[in-house]
């Protein structure tokens, strides 16, 4: 108080914000606002531009382009049909056995199966494995995963060549390959998204489940499951919307073969492969335009899945509030 | 009351208590099935790490043959030829993350402050934050297509500058994310402490939310950095590749290690599969170290928050 003199108020912390702090906090909240506008226009431009870069082939195409099968720029025939074929199957195909391999190690990291340093260990490696470069994924693919496939396959081909499934034999590239690899790359986000959506599941409905005497996996399979159910069908939304737009991996692997067969050692073709592998090649206007039309409808088909589970992901699960316990029954 | 039959068995049953029955025994349908699922449970989960341990090992067996200083420092070989290295594929690929980074830190930086601050409930916020989850699922090669459709036509040019928009964008929504995630977990009281005192809404960001939310915020960059030093497919077409070193005019096709395993991975030639592999573990030594710091951060930072909260 006695050192108080006509200095004093400018050596206080706490003051008042001088005219000149208000207006760099005005300029600095308005470029926080354009910034963030600007992200939200991004996705726009991105649809808006390659919308308009397809739009000479649209015009020329029409929806014919999608369900033709023909692709030959020398004669200027354009036709995605295989490829959104095979952009389907070996996603889903992937998003399937990420599924079950996903939640299983879901539920193992959740349900105290293992030590909990374990468990970090098994989280963390399941975490890296999305860190690994989609390119090298496809070098490891070439050379270690289609020897191992290829004898069992060729076998199940050999004896069981009249199944559809196995009636081509696997050459080097095809598409259980490649869709194997895919589930590697998903196997990362669906476990972690179902694996947060089962750890969020109330202890009390896990409780209750054992006290009337369920063994473990009744508990999990009647009542901690159907708990984390849209957690889990959104794991596997957003995995199929990743499997859709991976592209290096499948563009080496896949074989880009412009072809239909319901085999699954039969090369096929993916949208994000056909682009990967024709884009650098593309000569001219209409080939280009062509190209640009295939990734809108990559573009559509994968906002779409992402939109969906966004959408699937936002419901609150259902269960996770449980009845108070102070009102119970009996 | 109206179940006579149940109250009957449950007055005689502790006299008929038989103990076997409470044994666990494999034999009953119920204990073996539960017993069966966890074994099947632990094996799928244990072949899920599998694929990580066969990647890294193929990585040191099949790449280490060409580690040493030549890798570093020589161009990469022509079809047939012997020796070479991967110098102008790293410089490539680091000029194209450092383009990219200066695209999309300062971007999402802010957006992230914007998202977690300064309007966290508006409709812009809903919208963005909805954009932004879209982007982290845009495949890679429509980030490719769009840069090529902007930069590489505008400029009539494939360059770093091309590829790193196209990176930047992948990289953009993975920082704004995290970044909004880590200011909203700095604890209230310390935000209305700062105001309580007279400063304004952007002394607070830089002054007490931004460095108490370091490590969250650092580990955002690191992941979008391991995420755009990986990233291939949009590299193909608007950076495409070079067999030379990069000259001082930048605007031009440059190497990238990613590009690199591509196009070697179809080679003929064991020479250049080799560099595939070698450039693989450069690669993948790079991502890792940015993906497993980034991870080690975000625990700590987890760790902050806990003893902040408590």
């Amino acid at each position: 108080m006695t050192e108080s003199t006509s200095t004093a108020e400018s050596e206080h912390i706490a003051r008042a914000p001088t005219a000149r702090e208000l207006g760099a906090d005005r300029a600095f909240k308005w470029a926080t606002r354009i910034c963030a506008a600007l992200s939200g226009v991004l996705v726009a431009l991105i649809v808006i531009l390659i919308a308009k870069q397809a739009m000479p082939a649209i015009l020329k195409y029409g929806p014919h382009f999608v369900v033709s099968k023909k692709w030959d720029a020398g004669k200027g025939q354009f036709g995605i049909l295989p490829e959104i074929f095979g952009t389907l199957l070996s996603s889903a195909i992937g998003a399937g056995a990420a599924g079950v391999f996903g939640v299983a190690t879901a539920v193992f990291l959740t349900e105290g199966f293992i030590p909990r340093w374990l468990e970090h260990a098994l989280q963390s490696v399941i975490t890296l494995l999305a860190a690994i470069p989609s390119v090298v994924y496809g070098l490891w693919g070439i050379f270690v995963v289609i020897p191992a496939l290829r004898p069992p396959c060729n076998w199940l081909h050999g004896h069981f060549g009249w199944f559809p499934l196995f009636s081509t034999p696997l050459l080097s590239v095809g598409l259980l390959p490649a869709s194997l690899v895919l589930m590697i790359m998903i196997l990362p986000t669906v476990t972690a998204i179902s694996r947060d959506a089962i750890a969020a599941v109330d202890p009390l409905l896990r409780e209750a489940a054992f006290g009337m005497g369920a063994t473990r996996w009744e508990t999990i399979l009647g009542v901690t499951l159907p708990a984390s159910r849209r957690g889990i069908y959104g794991s596997l939304v957003l995995g199929l919307g990743r499997a859709m737009g991976e592209t290096m991996a499948l563009a080496m692997l896949v074989g880009s073969a412009n072809v239909i067969s319901p085999s699954l050692f039969s090369p096929a073709d993916t949208l994000a492969a056909l682009l990967a592998n024709k884009f650098p090649e593309a000569a001219s206007p209409l080939d280009l335009g062509a190209l640009m039309y295939a990734a809108l409808v990559l573009l559509a088909l994968t906002l779409l899945v992402n939109v969906a589970g966004e959408l699937v992901m936002r419901q609150r699960p259902r269960g996770g509030t449980p009845v108070s316990a102070t009102g119970a029954t009996k | 009351m109206t179940q006579p039959a149940s109250n009957s068995v449950g007055a005689h049953a502790p006299a008929k208590l038989d103990l076997a029955l409470l044994e666990r025994s494999l034999r009953r349908p119920r204990t073996l099935f539960s017993f069966c699922s966890s074994v099947l449970c632990a094996v799928l989960a244990l072949l899920a790490a599998v694929p990580l341990f066969s990647v890294l090992l193929m990585l040191i067996w099949r790449g280490a043959a060409r580690l040493g200083p030549a890798l570093f420092t020589q161009l990469p070989p022509a079809a047939g030829m012997p020796g070479g290295g991967i110098g102008n594929a790293i410089v490539g690929t680091v000029l194209v993350v450092a383009f990219g980074s200066a695209l999309s830190i300062p971007l999402g930086l802010l957006v992230g402050i914007y998202l977690a601050e300064i309007n966290p409930d508006g409709g812009l916020a809903s919208v963005v934050r909805f954009c932004a989850k879209l982007l982290t699922g845009l495949p890679s090669i429509l980030a490719g297509v769009f840069a090529y459709s902007t930069v590489v036509l505008l400029t009539g040019r494939f360059s770093p500058l091309a590829g790193g928009v196209a990176l930047g964008i992948l990289m953009l929504p993975i920082i704004t994310l995290t970044t909004e995630e880590a200011l909203r977990s700095v604890d209230s009281e310390m935000r209305d402490a700062a105001i309580g005192m007279g400063a304004t809404q952007s002394e607070v960001v830089a002054d007490i939310l931004l460095p108490t939310a370091l490590p969250g915020v650092l580990t955002g960059i690191l992941l979008a950095l391991a995420r755009g030093a990986g990233e291939t497919a949009p590299l193909l077409f608007t950076m495409t590749f070079s067999d030379y070193w990069l000259s001082r005019h930048v605007m031009e096709p440059t190497a990238s290690l990613a590009v690199l395993i591509f196009n070697f991975s179809k080679s003929p030639f064991d020479n250049q599969k080799q560099f595939a592999w070698a450039a693989s573990l450069v690669l993948v030594f790079i991502v890792l170290i940015f993906s497993v710091g980034g991870q080690i951060l975000s625990r700590r930072a987890a760790k902050l928050s806990g003893a902040i909260h408590s």
